[in-house]
């Protein structure tokens, strides 16, 4: 067998209007832990679902060699037979299912035409052991944490014989004892064999955990380093994935906070009442006019949650505490409330609830007010519509051949746009932005830091939740750290740095 | 210009007009096969009014299915609503002025009472309108139990889906005898109007630089539809003119087409339909629009029940039996979608005329009624996967 347990050559995968990936050249040492590194949307995702056959042979150019041995992959069950399992960062498991029964799920041990469910138990139990799990296989999944559920799908994946396991991000929703353990349990399949491919933005992690690196920037790779030539070290990863100085990602802002308090948030709880634990625990934070607060924390630590309770609570929590916004205090009903009040909020998750993606870029843009533009009684004035869509199209610069368009056909970055365009139309003083930079190339972020000053300058404030701690320190007058539905610190710009950021996160 | 741009636009327009080209077909078909006999004046105003109640559910049904619903409960809702006008003429005697605002209003509760457990409590549509079906056959087997078909002696009442508006001009003059002159007028202003709203929008979009259709696909559009105007006018100008219930149907279409396309709580609507969450927190309070669209259906499913009884009649205790997979199948070809923010007002029109056609069409033949249940099933898989196949090609270009 060849020391080369995977390789492939010249892929190049295009989708309407992006090329996601040009020309890359991936190669996995059997035995391996090979990390994938890069920013979001350099393509890796990409790269790995090429590889597993979400994208399908044909749909993209270039060869895949496993074991030396040209294949073409229609599907997922293709991949699967020979040997590859991928695990995403949304996980795959039926909440309402066992761990067993998870475990085995389309690949069920049968006798005769009914499932074997002894073998079945026995066969999750072992599984469970080499991934260290100490759970009662017959435990419903959705009553597991989140840690414990990865190693559910990693148990899942080592039942049918992975000899190439992909994870992708799969220490991002996890806590640092879970990430550990998990950490952990990889290094161990590899002494049991396995080959490893991690995606991973944590670079300590990388570092700990690498014998090869692999960074890709843009769609295309840009460097392969080997842990035993002592290759792999922060700067020279982080110089490779960004491929310039970070100083330079950040426009300068001309205007200064004025001393005005716009927002202010005393002894906020949340308890949500659909999982039964309280999200946010005591939070206060203010925001100034002409402001941007930064918003740092890991994922789950209930930034989102956070910015759902003040806007409008549109997620049913039962909420306790003061909210003031521009010097009244507010109990908003739902989110309609909270813009009539001068609040907005532009969803993290663009295409999940931010966007109605059927649906055209002034259709979008006007939705939160349409109120604006309704002229003669009842009718929604057409050309004025066309007119402010096309006035934001200009002022955001949204690449899109005409605002009749379909939001589905635009790119992350303009379809970033349109939704900030949504919200300027609203025209809020508070404007919160959840994670404005996620999934889109560095030139669209670029724009949005632009607009963002432009929209302080002009006496807008704005709350943003990111977990790029970069954008964090570029963009942010003063930052919150939240940690577990906590506000752990309070940093001003010139004392934040991504150390003592993290550390808050962590704590 | 040339074949490949005429291509571009053909393909790029095929599923607006598809329904369209789809009627006109099935009605020229139609039309060959009986000998003139489906095209003549009677038969189209016959098939008319017996579109009327089923036209005015799709439109319901559509807004519903938009809004990624369903409503089940419309048709025996429809036969028993129909019931209880027949039962508030004869028996209690109530003028017919009050009857009609009286059952659509008991229509809009209706609407209400089902749209609660959806809205309010997250329950399945399905099953909150399925719970409604057993429950309107009930009652409306429980009304008629006493009497069974209870005959409506009230020529205002029947007026509605029997009855013919009256002409301004004597028929017997020396221009044009025997044609109902009003509902000639009536066409050439329907077209005037479209015509000149039709303009208008194209110029003002190309204001904006906005796509249009090149100048000669323009013309051939407004050709066409000024030709159906005029054909369909002419055709029923020849027997007693428009009926009232075309008009009834025709002011619901308008009106409902006014609303979705035009006003905001339409775009609400589409909205909700397009991604709850998101037009949630836009401020749009779904909660809200689920209620108004379900009370929407109510109302049009008493207006559909007082449109059935008064052209029956009568009012049966089998009334309604199926109008909602009727309604359903309807909106479904005329391009509602599924998937949920989908679908138009037209569209749903277009459907119930080329449902209600064939039908008719049929029925004429003498085609057995085993055969035309398995040709409507036939048609309505087509016009889905037609609408699908066409959908995902247009995203794919």
């Amino acid at each position: 067998m060849s020391d080369t347990i995977l390789e492939m050559r010249k892929i190049t995968k295009t989708f309407p209007g992006v090329t996601a990936l040009s020309d890359v050249s991936f190669k996995v040492r059997r035995g391996d832990i090979h990390c994938l590194v890069g920013e979001n949307g350099a393509g890796k995702s990409t790269l790995m679902k090429v590889l597993s056959g979400v994208h399908p042979h044909g749909s993209f150019e270039g060869d895949i060699l496993i074991d030396g041995e040209r294949r073409a992959f229609r599907g997922i069950a293709d991949s699967e037979r020979a040997g590859i399992a991928i695990i995403y960062q949304e996980l795959a498991l039926v909440p309402e299912m066992t761990v067993y029964e998870n475990i085995l799920l389309g690949h069920e041990l049968r006798r005769g035409p009914v499932i074997d469910w002894n073998a079945t138990i026995q066969k999750a139990s072992s599984m469970l052991e080499r991934v260290r799990l100490d759970v009662n296989p017959a435990t419903k999944v959705k009553d597991l944490g989140v840690g414990k559920q990865q190693l559910v799908e990693i148990a899942k994946a080592l039942s049918r014989d992975v000899r190439l396991l992909i994870l992708d991000e799969p220490t991002a929703a996890l806590n640092e004892d879970d990430c550990d353990n998990l950490l952990g349990i990889i290094r161990d399949l590899k002494t049991q064999g396995v080959t490893c491919v991690m995606i991973s933005h944590k670079l300590k992690e990388v570092i700990s955990i690498a014998d090869r690196v692999t960074v890709l920037r843009d769609g295309k790779t840009v460097r392969d380093l080997d842990a035993a030539k002592g290759e792999i070290a922060e700067p020279v990863l982080i110089k490779h994935m960004v491929g310039r100085e970070i100083d330079n990602v950040y426009p300068p802002r001309l205007a200064k906070p004025k001393d005005e308090v716009v927002l202010e948030v005393r002894d906020w709880n949340a308890y949500d009442p659909r999982i039964g634990r309280k999200v946010l625990k005591d939070v206060a934070l203010h925001v100034r006019k002409g402001e941007i607060v930064g918003i740092a924390g890991l994922m789950g630590s209930g930034r989102t949650e956070l910015a759902r309770s003040l806007f409008g609570n549109p997620d049913g929590y039962e909420l306790s505490g003061e909210l003031v916004l521009k010097g009244r205090p507010r109990r908003f009903k739902s989110p309609r409330d909270a813009i009539d009040a001068g609040l907005a909020y532009a969803s993290e998750d663009r295409k999940g609830n931010g966007l109605i993606l059927i649906q055209d870029v002034k259709q979008n843009i006007t939705l939160a007010n349409l109120r604006a533009l309704v002229r003669r009684g009842a009718a929604v004035d057409a050309n004025a519509e066309v007119k402010v869509a096309n006035g934001y199209r200009e002022a955001l610069n949204i690449k899109t051949p005409s605002v009749e368009q379909k939001v589905v056909n635009l790119s992350g970055g303009n379809q970033q746009k349109v939704s900030v365009a949504k919200w300027l139309f609203v025209k809020p003083d508070v404007l919160i932005l959840d994670e404005p930079t996620r999934g889109i190339d560095v030139g669209a972020k670029y724009e949005i830091y632009t607009i963002m000053n432009r929209l302080v300058e002009e006496g807008m404030s704005i709350i943003m939740i990111s977990s790029e701690l970069p954008e964090v320190l570029g963009m942010s007058d003063r930052v919150y750290v939240i940690s577990a539905g906590r506000v752990t610190g309070e940093l001003a710009a010139a004392e934040a740095n991504q150390e003592n950021i993290m550390r808050l996160a962590t704590s | 210009m040339t074949i490949q741009g005429l291509k571009k636009i053909v393909r790029s327009n095929i599923r607006e007009y598809g329904m369209y080209i789809a009627l006109v077909v099935i009605m020229a078909i139609f039309s060959i096969a009986t000998k003139g006999t489906f095209i003549s004046s009677r038969n189209i105003a016959n098939l008319l009014n017996q579109t009327g109640y089923i036209a005015v559910l799709a439109v319901g049904m559509t807004l519903v299915i938009v809004i990624r619903h369903i409503d089940l409960s419309v048709g025996f809702l429809a036969g028993f609503l129909g019931a209880v006008a027949a039962i508030a003429i004869v028996a209690w005697e109530l003028p017919v002025w009050l009857v009609i605002p009286m059952i659509l209003a008991m229509g809009v509760v209706a609407g209400l009472v089902t749209a609660f457990p959806v809205a309010a409590l997250g329950i399945p549509a399905f099953v909150a309108s399925l719970a409604g079906w057993l429950i309107y056959r009930g009652l409306l087997l429980r009304v008629t139990s006493a009497t069974g078909t209870i005959i409506i002696p009230n020529e205002a009442f029947n007026a509605i889906g029997n009855g013919y508006i009256p002409d301004l001009f004597p028929a017997e003059s020396p221009f044009l005898p025997g044609m109902h002159k009003l509902t000639l007028l009536l066409g050439l202003c329907a077209a005037l109007f479209f015509v000149v709203s039709q303009i208008r929008a194209r110029r003002a979009k190309r204001a904006y630089a906005l796509e249009v259709l090149p100048a000669d696909l323009f013309a051939l559009k407004l050709v066409f539809v000024v030709g159906v105007v005029a054909l369909v006018t002419w055709i029923l100008a020849g027997y007693n003119g428009l009926s009232w219930t075309l008009v009834i149907v025709l002011a619901v279409v308008a009106a409902y087409d006014y609303v979705t396309k035009q006003t905001v709580l339409g775009r609400h609507i589409y909205a909700v339909g397009g991604n709850p969450e998101a037009a949630e927190l836009s401020g749009i309070s779904v909660k809200r629009i689920t209620y108004i669209v379900f009370a929407s259906m109510g109302f049009l499913t008493a207006l559909s029940g007082i449109l059935f009884a008064s052209r029956l009649q009568s009012a049966t205790p089998t009334a309604g039996t199926l109008f909602e997979m009727d309604a359903i199948a309807s909106a479904y070809i005329g391009g509602v979608s599924a998937a949920g923010g989908v679908g138009s007002i037209t569209g749903s029109l277009v459907g119930a005329l080329v449902y209600m056609s064939l039908m008719n069409g049929m029925n004429l033949l003498g085609t057995d009624i085993s055969l035309q249940y398995v040709i409507r099933g036939a048609v309505l898989a087509l016009a889905v996967i037609f609408d699908v196949a066409t959908r995902r090609r247009a995203a794919k270009s």
